[in-house]
């Protein structure tokens, strides 16, 4: 009787519990995955990350332990990288605005390209500087302008600068990093 | 960056992160790292559990703070003084490092009998044109050489080894900053004196032969109009104290976005060049690449060699365009004029200078200052491409706006056209980042990205080819740089442009085979070579080697992860971790060295220095280049090898840092009553860019701006996340219980905070983490808010930059976003502008 | 350099062996990287999109059927009243405590909870009904019911435990604030930290171990915590026990009550008569 009040008051289900076929075969889900070395796209710390893919999709972001900077940790908003490229809000196709219009409309991408081209042509044309009012050569367009830089990478802000300012003569470019 | 830039050679940070763990004593000032650098805190808390005293000087009370042994908060924007006080303290109680101080800095130098400093002359140097705000530096010059003329070359300058002379560096600047006393700290900054005793015994007690104090900073030293000359002050301190270049010392820049130091190595920014050579301008009259280069290359540094990474960069722009007959296509350059600088921009934009713009991975809706003003400028536009992830602030501002919503424009006003092109993330292309410590790292890419998402290689490489077939047939002047420009990139069936092809052109290679070179001394002025970024040369050394791609964490600098400019050198100015003789400053400290037998520099790291030339070395009379600078001279970039005390001409507001107040300050300067300003700084004129005048009693309250943890920037990488923004869902300003008392505010309350750009509507977070200080015998409050918030995304709230203003410093050209002022009032809901969704949550807590 | 994955080998269920966290409020910055990298790995949504709670920087308010890590922010000064007076901000990482008697096990009538071989208390997603026995039971508050209806809390990364990995928590945690591994060795540790600390002059303890007690019939938590100041501060009950050691105290109390009112009501009726 004592024992039977004992194991009563101890446990109301089954002991032990046997584990379900499902945790039985339980294993994390990178086990058979690709990995990736990458770097989080946030602040300048500059963590190593490893990206685990399996079927072309991301299943999971986390610290690559052999990094001398992050050790296999993370913040944040490192960790939260997965959440950043899946995000519902992701926007995968181009969106156009015309002028003066009340809501976007869908545009294909070779379409936007042939109209950006067109655009920077025109007003880049129409803008040349070939020389400054005191009759020095400058060979600018102040019509057009280029932001960002600090959170792409080093090879395209080459490009850019290379491109507008050596290519086409856009001065004025700038980027967050005005320190 | 020129704060550290015109001080010791290079803007970069010093050191590198994983060294904050061998400091004795680390000094957080102008940044709030547990917060905004987490991960690299880690090491400030391994060098707290060795026993490091970590301190953090801020006016709020924040994570960093929580783990700090002190936590000295002071007035935002009073930094200078205190730092001031910490110099003057060091000099006048001796604690300097005598023996680095003579041979590694400029403090025995005298300085010309022409020079003022702003103690005769109120608050102003000699040579100030008032008209035009800005300063003419002649008289700043370091002694006349025997010819009379101020020379670029210091070396044979007079000086006084004994640092006795009145008009010598250490005399000067022993003057300059008598009146900061800890007095002058209580104040002006708002901190008791045993507070400020307490700083500086600490720092005083580790900083020895034997152990070394690091200062850390970011944005909150930055960005203000005396931003420059704060960083500047700090290097003035560790070179006293004998710091830099040493391990556990220097200074750690900490930056803010994942590239933002490769961003300005390899600059998407108007004034410069990659590798820091200036971007040619008719200001200079660099109307040819003979004048161009004589104004940059200085004859007895590394900069002597500024011929050949010029000439190079041409080569790599202009290829077979670029030949000795035509100065290397110079001439295809574009010529700046004029500042065209981030706020410049706006104003430009606003006044239908700029009618196209192209925009990154930015999003100055929410992120630049004046953002009202910034909206405005951006539906001004003819055309806006916004490439990035989500439909931030900026793709969207013609429909949702707080002008829009609020009804005092209408979409069908805004004439912009734009293109929101979807772009790829990190996971989803490969590439290079270069941290906050200078370390280029290789990323590579996981995934394809999604639907029409592309990257900005894709973007622009497309770009450049369609324009090129659009100009083939021009024979107008303005297509002649772009059909000279080399663009041979070899393209994938996605039409990504192949990117190990545009390393090995940043890299550098021979023009005769295309063979990478393997560091920038071998880069030639006779157009032989071609360098994308001379600074960058080595991080692909030979075909198919990308030592950013390297991964070999092993070793106390971790020399094989990653390549960290210049050639692999970890910590800058190493050469100072040896005494004068080569020998280490002690055995605990030791990180490069001499080893005669070896006749080599030897250590940790890669030697900052030319690595054979001995400490004895003496350079011959005519001698060019590195070979010009003695073997105790460790600051590489510098004319004379020098650590600069006092600058002659590479600041534009002085040869030494003076405490100003903010450009809009709740108090007047103490020091200088009749410049309460930097008299250089440059506001910038525009009728929706009101500023507030000096003590207007309109706007008795300090406000500051930051980052948290949990958000990034703008907000276009967080907001738009749900992990993120579940963790700080809503915009907020921090106010302290007293002011919140006084207004009757409780936390969840909605705020008005109002400058003269404009008024927004926040909840109010009461907080003690925030106190009153006593300045100037009056109780002063600040404000603390957020900036990343706006009206996109998940997490939401007012922002905070369309309270700032467009007013810059003058050498970084940044704005003052740590100290303004502003007025607080309470009210009971968010009011016209605000989304529905906020009005909806307003009626909570309201009274 | 703090290793990722923790090298070990599934063991048998020597509670010896038992593997768990040692989380250290002294070394937290609160930067909530083990909240996100819990829901990362885990797969869970965000629960809790605004307003902001003002309570502090803490906006996830509390453990939850989708927060398996909470960061709780402790913000006080010493004088309310007084400008200037010394400001504390206490944080800390919240988790499970996979308890070593665990109530919610003790509590499940289906047998889905289940120990590990690890020691860590695991709700088998496929067996939990959602009848919600263990919430009450669970003396932290630990385990709730999802807005699909099932019972659910911190698994310790179970799948990652069976690969060999550390949970994502640990890993993540930049301050090594949160440690993983055997309980035996984090015990140790815990015990030469609070000596450490208390050198320094801070007011430290260890929680939740069975060596020092205070658990009750727990018998001691696999999850244990270095803390700064009193339990009760970060909201953690000073003397957590198992719900069924309370029953006998309270159905004597109960009986008792009954006894009492029994003998009013016969008083009652003998004074009518």
């Amino acid at each position: 009787m004592s024992d039977w009040l004992h194991s009563l008051r101890r446990h109301v289900g089954v002991l032990p519990n046997p584990p379900s076929r499902r945790t039985l075969t339980l294993a994390p889900r990178i086990a058979d995955a690709d990995v990736t070395v990458s770097v989080c796209p946030y602040c300048a710390v500059g963590c190593s990350q490893l990206i685990y893919t399996r079927d072309g999709e991301i299943v999971d972001i986390e610290g690559n332990p052999d990094s001398p900077v992050n050790a296999g940790t993370l913040c944040p908003k490192g960790a939260a990288t997965r959440g950043l490229a899946q995000s519902p809000l992701r926007l995968t196709t181009v969106k156009y605005r015309p002028p003066y219009a009340t809501e976007w409309e869908e545009r294909s991408l070779d379409w936007a390209m042939e109209r950006i081209a067109q655009l920077v042509k025109q007003t880049r044309d129409e803008t040349w500087t070939e020389t400054d009012e005191a009759g020095r050569r400058v060979q600018r367009t102040l019509g057009v302008a280029h932001l960002g830089g600090a959170t792409l990478d080093n090879e395209e802000n080459y490009l850019i600068k290379k491109l507008f300012a050596a290519g086409l003569g856009i001065v004025a470019i700038e980027n967050q990093a005005r320190i | 960056m020129p704060g550290l830039g015109s001080r010791l050679g290079r803007g970069g940070a010093t050191t590198f992160l994983q060294d904050l763990a061998n400091s004795d004593c680390i000094v957080i000032m102008g940044a709030n790292m547990a917060e905004n650098h987490p991960v690299g805190f880690r090491f400030v808390v391994q060098a707290q559990e060795r026993g490091a005293t970590v301190i953090h000087v801020d006016p709020r009370f924040t994570r960093t703070s929580a783990l700090a042994d002190q936590h000295v908060p002071l007035r935002a924007g009073s930094d200078m003084v205190f730092l001031g006080a910490l110099i003057r303290h060091v000099i006048e109680g001796g604690h300097y490092n005598g023996e680095y101080v003579r041979h590694y800095t400029n403090a025995s130098a005298l300085v010309g009998d022409a020079f003022r400093d702003v103690e005769e002359l109120g608050g102003l140097f000699s040579g100030y044109v008032a008209r035009e705000r800005r300063y003419d530096p002649a008289s700043w010059a370091i002694t006349a050489t025997p010819g009379g003329q101020p020379s670029k070359d210091e070396r044979g300058a007079a000086s006084d080894p004994t640092l006795q002379h009145p008009r010598c560096v250490f005399q000067v600047l022993r003057r300059h900053f008598a009146r900061y006393t800890p007095e002058m700290v209580a104040d002006v900054c708002g901190v008791e004196p045993e507070r400020f005793a307490a700083v500086a015994d600490a720092i005083v007690r580790n900083s020895t032969p034997d152990r070394t104090t690091a200062f850390a900073y970011a944005m909150a030293w930055t960005q203000h109009t005396t931003g420059t000359q704060m960083i500047s002050c700090c290097a003035i301190l560790q070179l006293l104290l004998g710091n830099v270049g040493r391990p556990g010392g220097g200074v750690m820049a900490l930056r803010g976005h994942a590239t933002i130091q490769g961003s300005t190595d390899i600059p998407t920014l108007f004034d410069l060049l990659p590798g820091y050579l200036p971007m040619p301008t008719t200001e200079r009259a660099h109307g040819n690449l003979a004048a161009y280069l004589d104004d940059i290359t200085v004859d007895t540094c590394g900069w002597a060699d500024a011929p050949a990474y010029t000439i190079s960069l041409l080569k790599a722009y202009y290829g077979d365009a670029a030949h000795p007959a035509n100065d290397f296509g110079y001439g295809y350059l574009p010529q700046i004029g004029g500042d065209y600088s981030f706020q410049q921009m706006l104003i430009m934009m606003r006044e239908r200078v700029i009618r196209g713009l192209l925009c990154m991975g930015q999003n100055p809706a929410v992120g630049g200052q004046n953002a009202r003003l910034g909206r405005r400028a951006l539906g001004q536009l003819d055309w806006l491409v916004l490439r990035d992830a989500f439909e931030i602030e900026s793709a969207s501002f013609w429909k949702d706006s707080p002008e829009v919503l609020a009804g005092e424009i209408r979409p069908e006003e805004i004439g912009t056209e734009v293109f929101l092109m979807p772009a790829a993330l990190t996971p989803e292309k490969e590439g290079s980042y270069t941290n906050t410590q200078r370390l280029m790292q290789w990323h590579d890419k996981a995934v394809e990205p999604p639907g029409d998402a592309r990257s900005e290689a894709w973007f622009v490489h497309r770009l450049a080819q369609r324009l090129r077939e659009l100009y083939a047939d021009d024979a107008s002047p303005a297509a002649a740089q772009l059909r000279a420009l080399t663009w041979e990139y070899p393209t994938n069936a996605a039409g990504d442009p192949d990117l190990a092809t545009i390393l090995t052109e940043i890299n550098g290679y021979r023009v005769a085979d295309r063979s990478p070179v393997s560091g920038f001394d071998q880069l030639r002025a006779d157009g032989s070579t071609a360098c994308g970024c001379w600074i960058y040369a080595g991080v692909a050394p030979q075909p198919g080697r990308n030592r950013a791609r390297e991964r070999d964490p092993s070793g106390p600098a971790a020399l094989g992860w990653g390549f960290s400019w210049p050639a692999n050198r970890r910590m800058l100015y190493n050469r100072a971790s040896a005494r004068p003789d080569g020998s280490p400053w002690s055995e605990r400290k030791a990180w490069v060295w001499w080893d005669d037998a070896a006749g080599r520099w030897v250590g940790h790291d890669v030697p900052d220095f030319p690595v054979t030339k001995p400490p004895s070395y003496e350079p011959p009379p005519g001698a060019r280049g590195l070979a010009a600078l003695p073997g105790d001279a460790p600051f590489l970039m510098i004319a004379d090898g020098l650590g600069q005390l006092y600058v002659q001409s590479a600041l534009r507001d002085g040869p030494l840092p003076t405490h100003y107040e903010p450009w809009e300050s709740p108090v007047g300067n103490h020091l200088y009553p009749a410049q309460p300003r930097n008299p250089a700084a440059i506001p910038l004129e525009h009728p929706e860019n009101p500023l507030q005048s000096p003590q207007d009693p309109a706007y008795p309250h300090v406000i500051t701006t930051y980052r948290l943890t949990e958000h990034h920037t703008g907000g276009g990488m967080s907001r738009y996340v749900p992990w993120l923004a579940e963790l700080q869902p809503e915009g907020f300003a921090e106010i302290d219980p007293a002011l919140a008392a006084a207004l009757s505010l409780a936390t969840g309350d909605w705020v008005a905070i109002v400058t003269a750009r404009g008024e927004i509507r926040t909840r109010a977070l009461v907080t003690a983490r925030l106190e009153p200080l006593t300045v100037d015998g009056r109780t002063v409050h600040q404000i603390g808010m957020p900036w990343h918030f706006g009206y996109g995304g998940i997490a939401t709230g007012a922002s905070a930059n369309d309270l700032t203003a467009l007013v810059e410093d003058p050498n970084s050209r940044i704005h003052e976003g740590k100290s303004f002022a502003c007025a607080v009032r309470k009210v009971l809901a968010p009011g016209p502008g605000a989304p529905d969704r906020w009005a909806r949550d307003g009626e909570r807590g309201d009274g | 350099m703090a290793d990722s994955a923790i090298a070990f080998s599934a063991k048998p269920n020597f509670r010896s062996e038992a593997v768990g966290f040692l989380t250290d409020a002294t070394l937290c910055i609160g930067c909530k990287a083990c909240e996100v990298a819990c829901k990362q790995w885990n797969d869970l949504p965000a629960d809790n999109l605004g307003p902001m709670t003002g309570m502090s920087y803490d906006n996830t308010i509390a453990l939850g059927a989708e927060t398996w890590r909470h960061v709780a922010f402790i913000e006080r000064t010493a004088d309310e009243s007084a400008i200037g007076s010394p400001v504390t901000w206490l944080m800390l990482s919240d988790v499970c405590k996979h308890c070593v008697n665990a109530a919610c096990m003790e509590a499940c009538p289906t047998g889905a909870i289940i120990r590990t071989e690890f020691d860590s208390v695991y709700i088998q997603p496929d067996i939990c009904n959602g009848c919600g026995y263990c919430i009450p039971a669970c003396p932290f508050g630990v385990p709730q019911l999802s807005a699909a209806g099932a019972a659910q809390k911190c698994t310790m990364c179970y799948d990652r435990l069976r690969g060999g990995l550390e949970p994502a928590c640990a890993k993540a945690c930049p301050t090594e604030s949160i440690r993983f591994g055997f309980v035996e060795e984090l015990y140790a540790s815990g015990v030469a930290r609070i000596a450490q600390l208390r050198e320094r002059d801070v007011d430290a303890r260890l929680y939740g171990d069975r060596m020092l007690g205070g658990t009750g019939a727990i018998g001691g938590l696999n999850a244990l915590f270095v803390l700064n100041d009193a339990p009760e501060t970060f909201n953690l009950p000073a003397a957590p026990d198992l719900p069924q050691r309370i029953v006998p105290r309270a159905f004597a109390a109960t009986a008792a009550a009954a006894l009492v009112l029994c003998a009013a009501a016969i008083a009652a009726m003998q004074e009518r008569s």
